[in-house]
């Protein structure tokens, strides 16, 4: 089977143009690839989609919020698009209030979906969430069964950013806790998929076939994350707010 | 009563009020922030099953400091650790937890509620952004919307209104309200006071809503037991 095993994370983002769209994964520091996040920050690709629970994130070491304080990202497609309150406002809802940068908020379960429904090919589905609410205003909804439903498009990108535990070499994949996350709808649903891992990265045949999260068909590029301060790792001070 | 008794509720009161209503075996979906008091009510012989939008079904209580492991928080990204017979699932089954109707209650903060049932949650006014996260998933798709709140903003408006003057969450799902001031259950005629914080008048209570309460006949003084 195919290694897709990368010496390093400059090596696996190199190829990513300007004008992207890349899920990243990860709720709080569980799962973020933060290691893939900071190699994107170096290598410099611009006019960025990003897909992502919330975009303004500046808590870990690398992440969302610093692609968009150096002003590379054109839109966020995500459940979070302010802080609870005005007096935190982050860069991202300064450039979001300005027009500089676009936000397309969502409820997080639509979110979600809209990449399941990328991910199976799916053409588009129908959910309760948001009915009846400014966000769903334009949208197309019909009555099922009595109940009004709105009309949601899949969520297609071009890369998907995700960490898991332990993988082997064709990209099966584990996941620790919630680490797991969006990670695998991610990676199901995006066209290219890199992986940082947190654990060991074995030989094909040494995982448990009953135990894989992700199947290898879904992964195209797995990375270990090499020890601090090289490496990028996810600590309880990490933490969100 | 003495005037030195008549106080706004604290929260950890509001939300041990719901949560003795939690039924054994529910399943409940604690909002970040004031909601997540509710886990600290003496539950006794009733099995609460704590889920969480990130995908945690069966959370214990948060971790000592120092004892955190870095891939287990909640939806408040809160580190918490597992009980036994715990399950962890990725984001979408997590949302077929939510949406499919799994969830027995969902206990979620809120800037206003109205007396059709309406609340908003999620942004405030004259901003472009807002915060939504799992709210308007848990608002269609739990079998109980809860709403913990103080009964007024902080510059002494109402927050039980007629209708939601901000963007709404969702339509016509919140069936019961604590607030600082009271217990009130969202009916077809509108907001019921069930009970009142010791101390105060349903027509202080009154002064303070936009909404017109409905005393119930039954009013007692709010008591957590």
């Amino acid at each position: 089977m195919k290694n897709k095993v990368i010496a390093t994370f400059d090596e696996a983002v190199a190829d990513i143009p300007d004008g992207a769209s890349i899920m990243v994964g990860g709720f709080g520091p569980p799962g973020l690839p933060q290691n893939l996040l900071g190699a994107l920050i170096r290598q410099g690709a611009t006019d960025l989609t990003i897909i992502t629970n919330r975009g303004d994130q500046t808590n870990a070491k690398a992440n969302t919020g610093h692609l968009v304080e150096l002003r590379r990202v054109r839109k966020v497609y995500c459940a979070f698009s302010a802080s609870p309150h005005p007096s935190q406002a982050s860069v991202f809802e300064e450039l979001t209030e300005s027009g500089e940068m676009e936000a397309e908020l969502m409820p997080q379960g639509t979110l979600v979906e809209r990449m399941r429904a990328a991910a199976s090919g799916i053409g588009a589905f129908y959910t309760q969430a948001s009915v009846g609410t400014e966000l769903a205003a334009e949208k197309e909804t019909r009555v099922i069964d009595g109940k009004t439903y709105v009309l949601e498009y899949p969520l297609h990108a071009d890369y998907a950013f995700i960490r898991a535990d332990t993988s082997d070499t064709f990209g099966n994949l584990q996941y620790d806790l919630t680490q797991r996350n969006f990670n695998p709808i991610m990676a199901m649903a995006a066209k290219t998929t890199l992986v940082e891992i947190e654990g060991e990265i074995i030989e094909v045949g040494g995982m448990d076939p009953n135990n894989v999260h992700t199947p290898g068909i879904f992964v195209d590029r797995v990375i270990k994350i090499p020890p601090a301060p090289e490496g990028l790792w996810t600590l309880p001070s990490d933490r969100n707010g | 009563m003495t005037t030195a008794d008549k106080k706004p509720l604290d929260r950890q009161t509001m939300c041990s009020r719901l949560a003795m209503e939690f039924e054994d075996g529910w399943i409940a979906n604690l909002g970040a922030g004031m909601p997540t008091l509710c886990s600290n009510y003496d539950f006794k012989d009733k099995d609460i099953i704590y889920q969480s939008e990130n995908g945690l079904i069966g959370y214990g209580p948060l971790a000592k400091e120092g004892e955190e492991n870095p891939n287990l928080v909640n939806a408040g990204v809160q580190y918490v650790t597992l009980r036994p017979g715990s399950a962890i699932v990725n984001h979408a089954d997590s949302f077929t937890v939510i949406r499919g109707g799994y969830v027995n209650v969902t206990v979620l903060g809120s800037y206003e509620v109205a007396e059709n049932g309406d609340f908003a949650n999620w942004k405030t006014s004259g901003r472009k952004g807002g915060g939504i996260g799992g709210a308007m998933d848990l608002a269609v798709g739990a079998q109980r919307v809860w709403i913990a709140m103080e009964h007024v903003t902080r510059d002494g408006k109402p927050r039980l209104l007629k209708r939601c003057a901000l963007p709404v969450t969702a339509v016509g799902v919140v069936q019961r309200v604590v607030t600082d001031l009271g217990l009130f259950d969202v009916t077809p005629e509108g907001f019921l006071m069930r009970e009142i914080a010791p101390g105060y008048t349903p027509q202080e209570v009154q002064a303070v809503t936009e909404a017109k309460l409905i005393i119930s006949p039954d009013l007692k003084d709010l008591q957590v037991t």
